[in-house]
């Protein structure tokens, strides 16, 4: 792999630029792997990096359905936050944005980390409780969180109307060091390393059927043959039901559509992210000057990358009373994915009944901030047999009734 | 955009109307169930790419619950039902297999 850097670029530029190449291999399935990750989204590719960085396992291929990035990781809005009430959560989510803050160096591939701040609008009493109690939490959790009022929401968000007509705000939850980040660039990035260390990232080869033997795992069948692996990670979002299915063992997980829409691009007006989860709506400007634009899911499964007009209605309604300025903005596109919803709105990264697969799901509407501490415990789980990250986001969580409750503070807007 | 008939009062909407409620014929577990049946009954979900039986309520309308037969790949709609069933009744049967020939009622879960 050719190092980028600021003279990189001077040569290729003395050069008419011929001698950049692929930043990763188009690797065909060799026989057999130590280690068969499902699915070349961020957070699949985030494992196998980690295998490789933390505990020397390269032997390991990727295995993509699609294209890699094409789900969820090239889909979301790109928000990366940390400020979550449960300890567990709060742990994994703040070693996620702390690993997002070095990504670019550790990587060598700019993946636009923008710490621009994160404001959580509180619009009703309960949600100034709410948000006090997490910021107290956050306290203890030592994730850099604080309440504020109105006016510093003003001095931070100035196209904000804060007297709406149905609900006025009344403060924030303020995570200065939140952010966002160039999301397909973090699955390119990742997926740059993961092919240096050796790795094999296999597009278009969708897995048919999952091979065991006495309850451990054999090796996955795929459109493009069987491959054998000793252990087998499966990471796939929305189809993570399907391959448990394959697999012979059933999730706490339903699927549903979530969408997002970007308007024209205009001049900076917002510097940071605004999510307003009351009114179900959450907005911030790319560097492109779009605003991104997310809301609420649809309520009922579905697999077809695709929702319901109503909830666009509804979640531009929300944002032109909270931001009037944006009524006359045009929006340019629309689009929608698949996020697998456990019952406790938290994540499932877990050892599964059959020995040696893995499961990392059920993200729900808020995976993009979680993917390098999610690949950081995954990989570690998956190497060791068990990760303090990952410990309570097991599935049996769901028969001990040990849920990590998020559904409240977080079950709505990412 | 799904447009549904309630079966109680017959109302042809759109989705806005109804309220979706998960998954059909799940198995009431009782104060005898076993720690997995009860995770089974709350958490567990078939969750299916493909015919998917589930509850919905028409609730700016009728105020009742029915039962909708529903592809979540195509978003097709089968057939609604009434809700005072323990299985899918047989016209709903017979028209996911003009679609899906495959498809077999699982049972209850």
């Amino acid at each position: 792999m050719k190092k980028y850097s600021v003279f990189a670029v001077a040569r290729e530029a003395m050069r008419h630029h011929t001698g950049w190449t692929r930043a990763w291999r188009d690797a065909q399935p060799k026989k057999r792997y130590d280690v068969i990750i499902v699915g070349a989204g961020g957070h699949g590719l985030a494992t196998a990096y980690y295998l490789g960085k933390n505990f020397g396992i390269t032997n390991v291929a990727v295995l993509e359905k699609g294209w890699l990035g094409g789900g969820n990781t090239g889909r979301n809005t790109t928000i990366i936050r940390s400020n979550y009430l449960q300890d567990p959560s709060a742990a994994i989510y703040e070693k996620s944005r702390s690993l997002y803050e070095t990504m670019s160096q550790d990587l060598n591939y700019n993946v636009m980390f923008s710490p621009r701040g994160v404001i959580m609008l509180a619009q009703t009493e309960h949600e100034v409780r709410g948000y006090k109690r997490t910021a107290h939490a956050n306290a203890l959790q030592g994730v850099q969180t604080e309440f504020i009022g109105p006016d510093r929401v003003k001095q931070l968000v100035p196209i904000i109307n804060l007297d709406g007509p149905r609900y006025p705000v009344l403060g924030g939850l303020w995570q200065a060091r939140g952010g966002t980040a160039r999301h397909d660039a973090v699955a390119w990035g990742y997926a740059r390393a993961c092919s240096d260390m050796g790795m094999d990232i296999i597009q278009k080869c969708e897995v048919t059927g999952v091979r065991q033997t006495g309850g451990k795992v054999t090796g996955v069948s795929t459109t493009r043959g069987d491959i054998d692996c000793d252990k087998l990670g499966l990471v796939v979002a929305g189809h993570s039901g399907q391959l448990a299915d394959m697999a012979g063992f059933r999730l706490p997980i339903e699927s549903v559509a979530l969408q997002a829409l970007v308007s024209e691009p205009i001049k900076p007006c917002m510097d940071v992210v605004v999510m307003a989860n009351t009114v179900h709506g959450y907005m911030s400007q790319s560097d492109k000057g779009e605003m991104v634009i997310g809301g609420g899911t649809d309520g009922y499964n579905n697999y077809t990358q695709r929702g319901s007009f109503h909830h666009v209605e509804e979640t531009v309604r929300a944002l032109v009373e909270t931001f009037p300025m944006i009524s006359r903005l045009k929006m340019l596109r629309q689009w929608g994915g698949i996020v697998d919803v456990t019952g406790d709105r938290s994540p499932i990264l877990s050892k599964t009944p059959v020995e040696g697969i893995f499961i990392n799901a059920g993200w729900g509407t808020g995976g993009f901030k979680a993917i390098p501490g999610s690949g950081w415990g995954f990989a570690e789980l998956m190497a060791k047999g068990q990760s303090p990250l990952t410990q309570a986001f097991g599935l049996e969580r769901f028969a001990e009734g040990r849920f990590i409750d998020e559904s409240v503070a977080a079950g709505v807007a990412h | 955009m799904l447009i549904l008939t309630c079966p109680c009062c017959h109302v042809t909407a759109e989705e806005t109307e109804f309220h979706a409620g998960g998954e059909a014929h799940l198995k009431r577990i009782g104060p005898d169930g076993a720690e997995g049946e009860f995770e089974s009954y709350l958490f567990m979900r078939q969750n299916p790419k493909g015919v998917h039986l589930e509850r919905w309520r028409h609730v700016y309308g009728c105020g009742k619950w029915f039962h909708l037969a529903r592809d979540t790949a195509t978003l097709e709609v089968f057939g609604a039902y009434s809700a005072q069933t323990t299985s899918p009744p047989d016209h709903i049967r017979s028209a996911i297999q003009e679609k899906h020939p495959e498809w077999q009622w699982q049972g209850a879960s």
